[in-house]
């Protein structure tokens, strides 16, 4: 069952990722297309989490490659909400080449099927894993955001007769989302870190590199937030931490991932 | 058969002296038409800065001509040999082309649709001119919604306050620093001013540097145009104000010969420095931009004014069908009285069947002949058919 709705939601993803490729040469109606290849592909794999919920006794997503496949969901949802307007398009250009990879990933290490309920209880991981995730796919959509912005600020720095031919969101407006997207997203982490050293604690177990990195990746948010709200940090400077601090939940999520989930 | 007849002149025909001596008041172009469409027409005069047009609908098309032709040169006599005079097909093509800002200065400017509804408004129209006008007024719509051709500025004023879009998205609540009140400025701030922004500060020879400077720190966009030798800022002053901004951005546009603002002042962080250079190169790409919208925007306007030209010439062949209908009708209503005895036998409902069944079989046998007709017509054969149809199913003269 749950394959049934795997194939489309690939599918559509990549028809997103080409056409957001498209869009970037030539816009117009490939952008159209890709954004219609986002809503289909959102809608197949929302179809495809519901089945695994369904069909799974116990939490569905606590293995680290069902993990990234409700991750994959939480970006892609997350990039719907400004995705389908016209001058956000060329930020699904790094969207949904990602949402293809982490989908793939995911599937290769089995975490897109069914009957693979976590030894640890629901309603722990329903919280520590919710959370966590939607703070990354918050941090995710906002270094989005902050690379977009970078680009932005390049072509304007470089004055190209062409700088109007492309509609693009104003700097202005892209460093204000991802600030709110920041803003949005360390409490989440701030609530799932909590929730997962309560675990360890009452467990007795002991740290691993993903809660060592976390935390640190907490940290970076953190500063963040407190530069830009607190130091008058905008712009250029700031765009550049939160790429920094996507580099951390690279990290976290992809490169020593096997240590943290049972 | 109603004929249209277009007689005017434009920017492409006459220069600005004469387009200005024929340029019509909103009065009195409303007087000019309803004295054109006297006798039973129906006119419209379309008058702009670019372009004096009178629309007149008329059956008899070259007596039209000549009044129209008469008309504008009781205006202005030397206009006459600058005046363009098409009919039918190429006088609807052409409203539909102006329409949609396609033979415009600027290819794609906005203000000619407003222009051209406002002329429709005044005009005095009937049914004929009524739907040209809708349709030239859609044509012109659709052409803005699928093209871009009127997305990119056309001028070095509308570019800077596109620019500053870029940078702040909407200007409701941003401030302006103008530096110079030239001409150049003034068409730039006012642009920024309809699109939400406001003056903070007009500074000129006699304002004191440091009320530049603190102005400098709170505004978000600089617009520079005096006429001073050297640089009136420089990097170290926008520098000192930038300290106080909190990393906000600026725009700085610079309009003067010889540049007022340093320019190694584009170097600072979240400073954004565009030159009249500049500009001037971003309006001659958006320019050509428009042009090739403007390709696409030929293809659109000209599948409408065949639209158009369809429901014209269906006019021709209108009465014919409506007689065939009529006789289809007849027929069918008394061969069922003929039968009325046999079908008094029937119940309500079967002799509901009947009536259906007996439409049906008439509506189904003269829906190819009608559509054929209107095919037809639109091929310029309409009449010849419908002379047929009339010979053929005794259509009676009186139907004409």
């Amino acid at each position: 069952m749950a394959e049934l709705f795997f194939w489309p939601a690939l599918f559509f993803y990549g028809e997103a990722a080409v056409g957001y490729l498209g869009d970037a040469r030539h816009p117009g109606r490939p952008g159209r297309l890709a954004t219609w290849g986002v809503r289909l592909g959102w809608i197949a794999q929302t179809a495809l989490l519901a089945a695994q919920a369904v069909r799974n006794d116990g939490f569905p997503w606590g293995t680290w490659a069902s993990s990234l496949d409700l991750f994959v969901w939480l970006v892609v949802s997350a990039y719907l909400i400004w995705g389908c307007r016209v001058p956000y398009r060329l930020l699904g250009l790094a969207v949904m080449p990602l949402a293809v990879a982490l989908l793939v990933t995911a599937r290769a290490g089995g975490g897109t099927g069914v009957g693979t309920a976590s030894r640890y209880s629901t309603l722990f991981l329903v919280l520590h894993v919710g959370l966590v995730l939607a703070a990354f796919a918050g941090f995710t959509l906002a270094a989005g955001l902050s690379g977009l912005y970078v680009w932005q600020e390049r072509r304007l720095k470089s004055r190209p007769a062409t700088i109007l031919r492309r509609q693009m969101p104003a700097l202005a407006t892209l460093d204000a989302l991802a600030l709110r997207t920041v803003a949005w997203s360390v409490p989440l982490l701030t609530l799932g870190i909590a929730v997962g050293l309560g675990r360890l604690l009452s467990r007795g177990d002991g740290m691993d590199a993903v809660i060592a990195t976390t935390v640190v990746t907490w940290v970076v948010w953190c500063s963040y937030l407190g530069l830009r709200l607190l130091g008058g940090w905008a712009g250029r400077r700031a765009a550049y931490l939160a790429l920094a601090g996507f580099v951390l939940v690279v990290v976290v999520r992809v490169v020593f991932p096997e240590s943290h989930f049972g | 058969m109603i004929r249209l007849v277009l007689v005017g002149t434009s920017h492409h025909h006459a220069p600005v002296e004469l387009r200005e001596r024929v340029a019509l008041e909103r009065d009195a172009a409303e007087a000019l038409a309803a004295r054109l469409a006297e006798g039973g027409r129906e006119a419209v005069c379309l008058s702009t800065c670019n372009r004096t047009e009178l629309y007149v609908a008329a059956e008899d098309a070259e007596a039209a001509e000549r009044d129209a032709v008469a008309a504008l040169a009781a205006l202005e006599p030397d206009v006459e040999p600058a005046l363009y005079r098409l009919q039918d097909r190429a006088a609807v093509l052409h409203l539909f082309r102006v329409a949609a800002g396609l033979d415009s200065l600027v290819p794609g400017e906005g203000e000619i649709l407003g222009q051209v509804r406002v002329a429709q408004e005044l005009g005095t129209t009937g049914f004929f001119l009524e739907r040209v006008f809708r349709q030239a007024l859609q044509a012109g719509r659709k052409v803005r919604a699928q093209t871009a051709i009127g997305e990119s500025p056309a001028s070095v004023s509308s570019a800077a306050a596109a620019l500053a879009e870029q940078v702040f998205g909407s200007l409701d609540g941003r401030s302006i620093l103008l530096l110079g009140a030239g001409k150049m400025s003034e068409g730039a701030s006012r642009n920024l001013r309809s699109r939400g922004a406001t003056i903070a500060l007009v500074a000129n020879s006699k304002t004191e540097r440091e009320e530049i400077e603190t102005a400098l720190a709170a505004v978000d966009v600089v617009i520079a145009s005096t006429s001073a030798p050297g640089f009136v800022l420089d990097a170290d002053a926008v520098t000192r104000a930038s300290q106080g901004r909190r990393g906000r951005q600026l725009l700085l546009v610079d309009l003067a010969v010889p540049r007022d603002i340093d320019p190694t002042v584009r170097d600072l962080d979240g400073c954004y420095l565009y030159d009249i250079d500049d500009l001037e190169q971003i309006v001659a790409e958006t320019l050509s931009g428009r042009r090739r919208e403007a390709e696409r925007a030929e293809s659109l306007v000209a599948a409408e004014a065949e639209k158009f030209h369809e429901w014209h010439a269906s006019l021709d062949v209108v009465p014919a069908i409506a007689s065939l209908r009529a006789k289809a009708e007849e027929i069918r209503t008394a061969e069922l009285q003929k039968a009325d005895s046999l079908l008094g036998r029937l119940d309500d409902s079967q002799r509901k069947a009947v009536e259906s069944v007996t439409s049906q079989i008439v509506n189904k046998l003269l829906h190819l002949p009608t559509v054929r007709m209107k095919q037809a017509a639109a091929a310029a054969d309409g009449v010849t058919y419908a002379e047929a149809v009339r010979h053929l199913f005794g259509l009676g003269e009186d139907e004409r």
